[in-house]
């Protein structure tokens, strides 16, 4: 039999990627995703169940399917992106319904993967130069995206703790740029302008989006029980960063730099949230020698990641277009997908 | 923003060749990075327990930096700038003489540890730039965290080749990029004492430095300096403003009495002498997570009795501040 999957957060960028990732695997039998609104990008054969972001029909789900993989890529990791009670909702109540659902008695789930990120570790002025993975952070937590992420792994950790016979992996994975990818981070290098704090220009790690789906692809093919860090090889100036990607940086001062994140971002579009404010002032590097050990290999490095981005990016420029918006037709693909009418197995 | 440039369709006729010609220049340099080969075989027993080493990763730093800064924030260029501005200060100012340099090695993993001396101590360049210049080698300051938190000058002090002391920053270093780093094991105790207290060693720290030398199984390397002493002596420190302004000392020094502020930038002419003492091995196993406690402020200590008994020996022979 064929593995069977389950992908939280199908919607979002990365339950989409991760969806057509495995579409592609002849070995991966069902690929079930569930998501708050629609599939953004085409699928195949991955069926979509519309849930709400806490996850309560879960346990129903896990069982009716018999799933032994879930894939949990639906992990806010912005906290511009949604309202502070909806970001915890999200993280910490979703993350508690999904576990409850897949350490049920009779629930056929063998494995759990986690999409979390290297803002756990904080950024403060006495961290060391690379995290590992055992090693906790220096500094206090600030932000509410902090916070939530460090109580969803202390869930998971819990739940790992409590059943054994589950491979339960967590990933942390370092900013991402790519090509497609838009973070805060991203927007603000599309359009040109990268926020820093005056005198402090850090070393700061990234990682490729091809190398995070690579990476959860990965852990759903392997035995890798425990927390890895993700990102690039190397670690690059944040100034660099603006330079290889043709923006400006735009200096905030180092006292209360946040006072002016909500006026730059009404006035210009910058996007400067809580989290980065460590990140811009010591940066953040992670240790990945764990994950290389186990087997993985990085297509790209930290510069070349922002490259990645770069290339997308002056293409976009070049050209002016995006990609033609997806939508997703709930009648079109169900008879697609179900209809005894559609011969299988042809190339449409 | 995004449609910068004139506003031509990308369906264009002429466009078309263009864009597919960036299309594909853009997606070859991913293309040719190594395909990464088939992670599992076709058919799956459920989850094969992950054992294989990665063969040579791709590895593309250098192709796609634009800087020559390294991961611990150190610049090359940078730092080439910076002796040549730094030189004549080494030259004609402080007119650094050393004696048995030859004792540090030209290559492997060192830990070089000093003692401390100054209200902005004139040691630790003087110690870099001379060990770079004549060696050719780059040398790792570490020093405390406090310099990351001050704008500008946290900067500076990184890419001149300053890292935060942090145990597992001096065991990379060391041990994994066999470089020569540079400690002062009394800290600040020893920056903040007052002229009175000259030449007298603070306490080793914890002996941390013995032990990060024993894990990553490379020689300590003392260095005994005179001079730095007198460059900056501060006649006494003022805790009320150093809470106020979150510092970990204000000193009062010598020079900004007679130059008023112009004499916390400004040293005086103090002559230096280096003398290095010979090389510190440890006869015990590397890689270690612990040390015997007991052995470890053991070698500290021995190690702080030679360097202050070398001290004195120099200052025996030292007839005057400024001339030596």
């Amino acid at each position: 039999m064929g593995r069977r999957v389950l992908i939280t957060g199908l919607d979002t960028f990365w339950g989409g990627r991760m969806a057509q990732a495995l579409e592609a695997k002849p070995d991966v039998e069902m690929i079930l995703g569930l998501g708050t609104k629609e599939p953004r990008v085409p699928l195949e054969r991955t069926e979509f169940v519309r849930s709400d972001q806490k996850y309560s029909i879960l346990s129903r789900i896990v069982r009716a399917t018999q799933v032994d993989t879930i894939v949990h890529t639906f992990l806010e990791t912005n906290s511009l992106a949604v309202p502070g009670r909806v970001l915890h909702e999200i993280n910490v109540i979703g993350t508690l319904n999904l576990l409850a659902a897949a350490g049920a008695s009779g629930a056929s789930v063998r494995k759990v993967v986690v999409k979390s990120s290297t803002h756990v570790y904080g950024a403060a002025e006495q961290d060391p130069a690379w995290f590992r993975e055992e090693d906790t952070r220096t500094g206090p937590v600030r932000t509410k995206l902090e916070r939530s992420l460090i109580e969803v792994e202390s869930l998971v950790r819990d739940f790992a703790d409590d059943n054994p016979h589950l491979d339960v992996t967590v990933l942390r994975f370092a900013n991402v740029l790519g090509t497609d990818i838009v973070t805060p981070i991203s927007h603000n290098l599309r359009r040109r302008v990268l926020p820093c704090i005056a005198g402090f220009d850090p070393l700061v790690q990234f990682v490729e989006e091809d190398d995070v789906v690579r990476a959860l692809e990965f852990a759903t093919e392997h035995r890798a029980s425990g927390v890895f860090n993700v990102a690039g090889d190397g670690k690059l100036p944040w100034s660099e960063v603006a330079s290889i990607a043709g923006a400006h940086l735009l200096p905030l001062p180092p006292l209360r730099p946040r006072l002016f994140a909500a006026p730059l971002d009404r006035l210009g579009g910058v996007r400067f949230p809580p989290e980065m404010e460590g990140l811009v002032r010591y940066g953040r590097g992670v240790d990945t020698e764990r994950l290389r050990r186990a087997g993985f290999e990085y297509r790209y490095t930290s510069a070349g990641a922002v490259h990645s981005f770069a290339r997308a990016n002056n293409l976009r420029r070049a050209t002016g277009s995006t990609t033609p918006e997806y939508r997703y037709e709930q009648d079109v693909e169900q008879f697609f997908r179900h209809s005894p009418a559609v011969v299988r197995g042809i190339d449409t | 923003m995004e449609a910068a440039g004139p506003a031509r369709s990308p369906g264009h006729p002429d466009d078309r060749d263009l864009i597919e010609a960036i299309v594909e220049q853009a997606t070859a340099e991913v293309d040719d990075s190594a395909t990464p080969p088939e992670l599992t075989g076709a058919s799956v027993s459920y989850l094969p327990v992950a054992t294989r080493r990665p063969e040579a990763a791709p590895h593309r730093v250098d192709e796609a930096r634009r800087s020559d800064v390294d991961e611990w924030g150190r610049s090359e260029h940078m730092r080439s700038i910076v002796r040549r501005l730094y030189d004549p200060m080494y030259r004609y100012w402080f007119r650094v003489e050393w004696e048995g340099l030859e004792k540090i090695p030209a290559e492997g993993g060192a830990l070089l540890i000093a003692n401390h001396a100054g209200a902005i101590p004139a040691d630790a360049p003087a110690i870099m730039h001379g060990v770079e210049t004549e060696l050719g080698r780059p040398v790792y300051g570490l020093a405390d965290y406090f310099f990351r938190t001050l704008p500008g000058v946290g900067t500076m002090w990184s890419r001149t080749g300053g890292v935060p002391a942090h145990p597992d920053n001096a065991y990379r270093i060391l041990h994994d990029q066999q470089q020569l780093a540079l400690v002062f094991p009394e800290g600040t105790k020893a920056t903040s004492k007052t002229y009175t207290d000259r030449y007298r060693l603070r306490r080793f720290g914890r002996g941390g430095f013995v032990e990060i030398a024993m894990r990553a199984g490379v020689p300590v390397i003392p260095i005994a300096v005179v001079g730095a002493e007198e460059a900056m002596p501060i006649v006494f420190r003022i805790s009320g403003v150093a809470k106020a302004l979150k510092l970990p000392y204000f000193p009062v020094t010598a020079n900004s009495l007679l130059l008023g502020p112009l004499g916390y930038v400004t040293y005086f002419p103090a002559k230096f002498k280096l003398r290095v003492l010979d090389p510190i091995t440890f006869d015990v196993e590397p890689g270690l997570e612990r040390y015997s406690r007991s052995r470890v402020m053991d070698e500290a200590e021995r190690i702080r009795a030679s360097m202050q008994d070398t001290l004195h020996d120099m200052l025996r022979e030292r007839r005057s501040v400024w001339f030596g």
